[in-house]
């Protein structure tokens, strides 16, 4: 088969193209060292001296800049790590035990700790999704779910969060997280998810 | 009919008890009778079903057997059909072999044979060595269709009628679900479909006139749906409520009503719907916060079995179809452990079907009059739940995982047989249609 020529052209530049577009770009070289001034001339000389302070200053400059962007960038990392633990806050579970709907004495620390941060981000909404085990009915088990969605919700409430602000959804023994038949699976199964539903984008230490 | 045919029964019973058409037996549990005066030689009839010839004679021949064995109310023989000469006295004219058929122990004879609008049925006495019945049923033009298939199923569900005075089942299909999605098989686990909705739903139900089916979504958007199986459109009847989730919607045996349970923050309360919508629902159960779902409603309408756990576990109960006269249904066994639920109402108006957590342990079929008295285990292998009743009131479908995975079985309460419908696993929450007319 004959291949026109401008096409094999382009094909190979294209080629060359990509392969350049492949490779990461090289670090930009490094600045030589300002040439020592040389020779009689004494305005040569005062221009080198000149020329000297000029670059020391732009150095200086430069180290402030990256200085500063290095403490913006610190307090960016320690924000993005406090945003992130108060997201885990918000959205740890809590776990139920077998066809009940109350909450464990030992989980309600975990409602707790989200109230402040729903106390100081009060544009933030959440949702509250209830699931069981595979055991009991399949259809009851909906139900189930809905009540302890329902169980989380209201102690959030009772703590001062704004009932409108906390939507409960069931997915009954649909959803499990740990597959398996056995306790280990079915415990961690018996759960309340919370997810943020909006306003989540940056949020306000208590 | 049926006396000129009974009439026949101990000549077949040998050979009846030869047959291996009762080798799937369900085990008993200790201490349990089951229906224990069923006796499949008085009970069963001794049929044969000649060849059919013509496009798909074959097809239409092995359905119908399979259905009539399917009923659990015949004994299909098996005939050598390599010279078919022998089964016709000679002659152009010449009528069936009755003889012939009378020393195969055969009580009954179906004669199918193809024309143009369908099929010519021909139900023979073998004692009484005449025709009793002739009939010939509408076919659909393509072979093998959907309709086609529904159209051999009501042909077996006539000849049953013929012989026994009740419709068979065949021409039924059963909706379930499998991957959170709705399918629907024929009652012989041909033919399946999966029908067309949102993702995430359950809990499908037939309308009484089997034109339709309601189920709910649940998780992201909870909504009741209505399917008008025809066009394959769903119309949302409930929904786009916060913090509500919607359960186990029912018809009312007039098609004209929807019982459901509404979960929601204060528990799960049943209530009814006008299918045509515009009303408001009427709330039928006040469960002060504890869960009321899966209502099953009486044939005739006036009665409904739910399950509660108002005594903080589930158990079932029946009250009016207004929601008066609330009593536990299940109270025998009495026991703190107890877990009973997903009742299912039999078509003739007598037991409920539901399912029963043994010994703390796996679900089990049972069965319990309305009055509340002589509970049974039907089931007792693997894990059996939700079951359905099949329109004859004596076939089950249920989901089991008897053989390692979750399936749909069906059980025949009277001879206790059983056969597997589904064998894709995860399927589950069964509901067996009505009749089905052929369109």
């Amino acid at each position: 088969m004959r291949i026109p020529r401008i096409a094999m052209l382009t094909a190979s530049t294209l080629a060359v193209a990509t392969i350049a577009a492949c490779h990461k770009t090289p670090p930009a070289p490094a600045p030589t060292p300002a040439a020592a001034p040389a020779g009689p001339n004494a305005d040569s000389a005062r221009r080198a001296q000149e020329e000297t302070a000029r670059r020391a200053a732009e150095a200086e400059a430069a180290r402030r800049r990256a200085d500063s962007i290095a403490a913006a960038e610190a307090a960016a990392s320690n924000a993005a790590s406090e945003m992130a633990r108060m997201r885990a806050a918000l959205t740890q579970m809590v776990h139920f035990d077998f066809d009940q709907s109350e909450l464990r004495p030992e989980d309600r620390g975990i409602l707790d700790a989200k109230v402040p941060i729903l106390q100081a981000n009060p544009s933030v909404t959440i949702s509250i999704a209830g699931h069981t085990d595979e055991r009991g009915s399949d259809e009851y088990n909906l139900a189930l779910g809905q009540r302890r969605a329902a169980a989380a919700k209201a102690y959030l409430v009772q703590h001062g969060v704004a009932e409108s602000r906390i939507e409960t959804r069931s997915y009954g023994e649909e959803r499990p997280i740990a597959q398996g038949s056995d306790e280990s699976a079915w415990s961690q199964n018996r759960r309340a998810e919370f997810s943020i539903t909006s306003g989540g984008q940056t949020l306000r230490r208590p | 009919m049926m006396r000129s045919f009974r009439a026949v029964l101990p000549a077949v019973m040998a050979l009846a008890a030869a047959s291996t058409t009762l080798r799937a037996q369900d085990s008993i549990p200790k201490g349990v009778f089951l229906n224990g005066t069923y006796d499949p030689l008085r009970d069963k009839l001794a049929i044969v079903v000649l060849p059919v010839a013509g496009a798909f004679g074959d097809s239409i021949r092995t359905i119908v057997q399979r259905d009539l064995d399917f009923s659990d109310r015949f004994a299909v023989l098996p005939i050598d059909t390599t010279d078919a000469s022998a089964f016709r006295n000679p002659g152009a004219a010449g009528g069936l072999n009755y003889p012939l058929f009378a020393r195969l122990n055969a009580a009954a004879i179906v004669a199918v044979t193809r024309i143009p609008t369908g099929l010519h049925v021909v139900l023979h006495n073998v004692s009484q060595s005449q025709v009793v019945n002739v009939e010939d049923m509408r076919l659909p033009t393509t072979g093998l269709s959907r309709d086609w298939r529904l159209a051999v199923h009501n042909a077996s569900d006539e000849i049953e009628r013929w012989v026994t005075g009740t419709r068979g089942i065949a021409a039924t299909r059963i909706s379930y679900i499998r991957g959170q999605s709705i399918r629907i098989v024929d009652s012989d686990g041909a033919d399946e479909i999966t029908v067309p909705t949102e993702p995430d739903v359950v809990s499908p139900a037939w309308s009484p006139d089997g034109s339709s089916i309601v189920y709910n979504s649940f998780g992201g958007s909870p909504k009741i749906l209505l399917m008008d199986l025809a066009t394959g459109r769903s119309r949302t009847l409930l929904g786009q409520q916060r913090n509500v989730t919607y359960l186990t919607p029912v018809f009312t045996p007039d098609g004209k009503t929807i019982v459901y349970s509404r979960s929601g923050e204060n528990g799960s309360d049943l209530f009814s719907i006008s299918v045509a919508g515009g009303d408001t629902p009427h709330r039928l159960t006040s469960g002060q916060g504890t869960d009321n779902t899966s209502p099953t409603v009486s044939p005739d309408g006036r009665r409904i079995v739910f399950t509660s756990g108002r005594l903080g576990r589930p158990e079932l109960y029946i009250m009016d179809a207004d929601g008066t006269n609330v009593n536990v249904l299940t109270d025998f066994e009495s026991s703190e452990r107890n877990y009973r639920s997903d009742p299912d109402w039999s078509p003739d108006g007598r037991t409920v079907a539901y399912q029963e957590r043994v010994n703390g342990d796996r679900f089990q079929i049972r069965t319990v009059r309305v009055t509340g008295s002589s509970p049974k285990y039907l089931t007792s292998e693997g894990q059996n739940e939700q079951p359905s009743w099949a329109p004859d009131a004596r076939h089950l479908v249920f989901t089991s995982d008897r053989s390692g995975q979750r399936q749909l079985w069906i059980l025949d309460v009277e001879s206790n047989r059983v056969r597997q419908l589904t064998h894709s696993s995860g399927s589950r929450l069964a509901a067996w249609s009505p009749r089905l007319a052929v369109p």
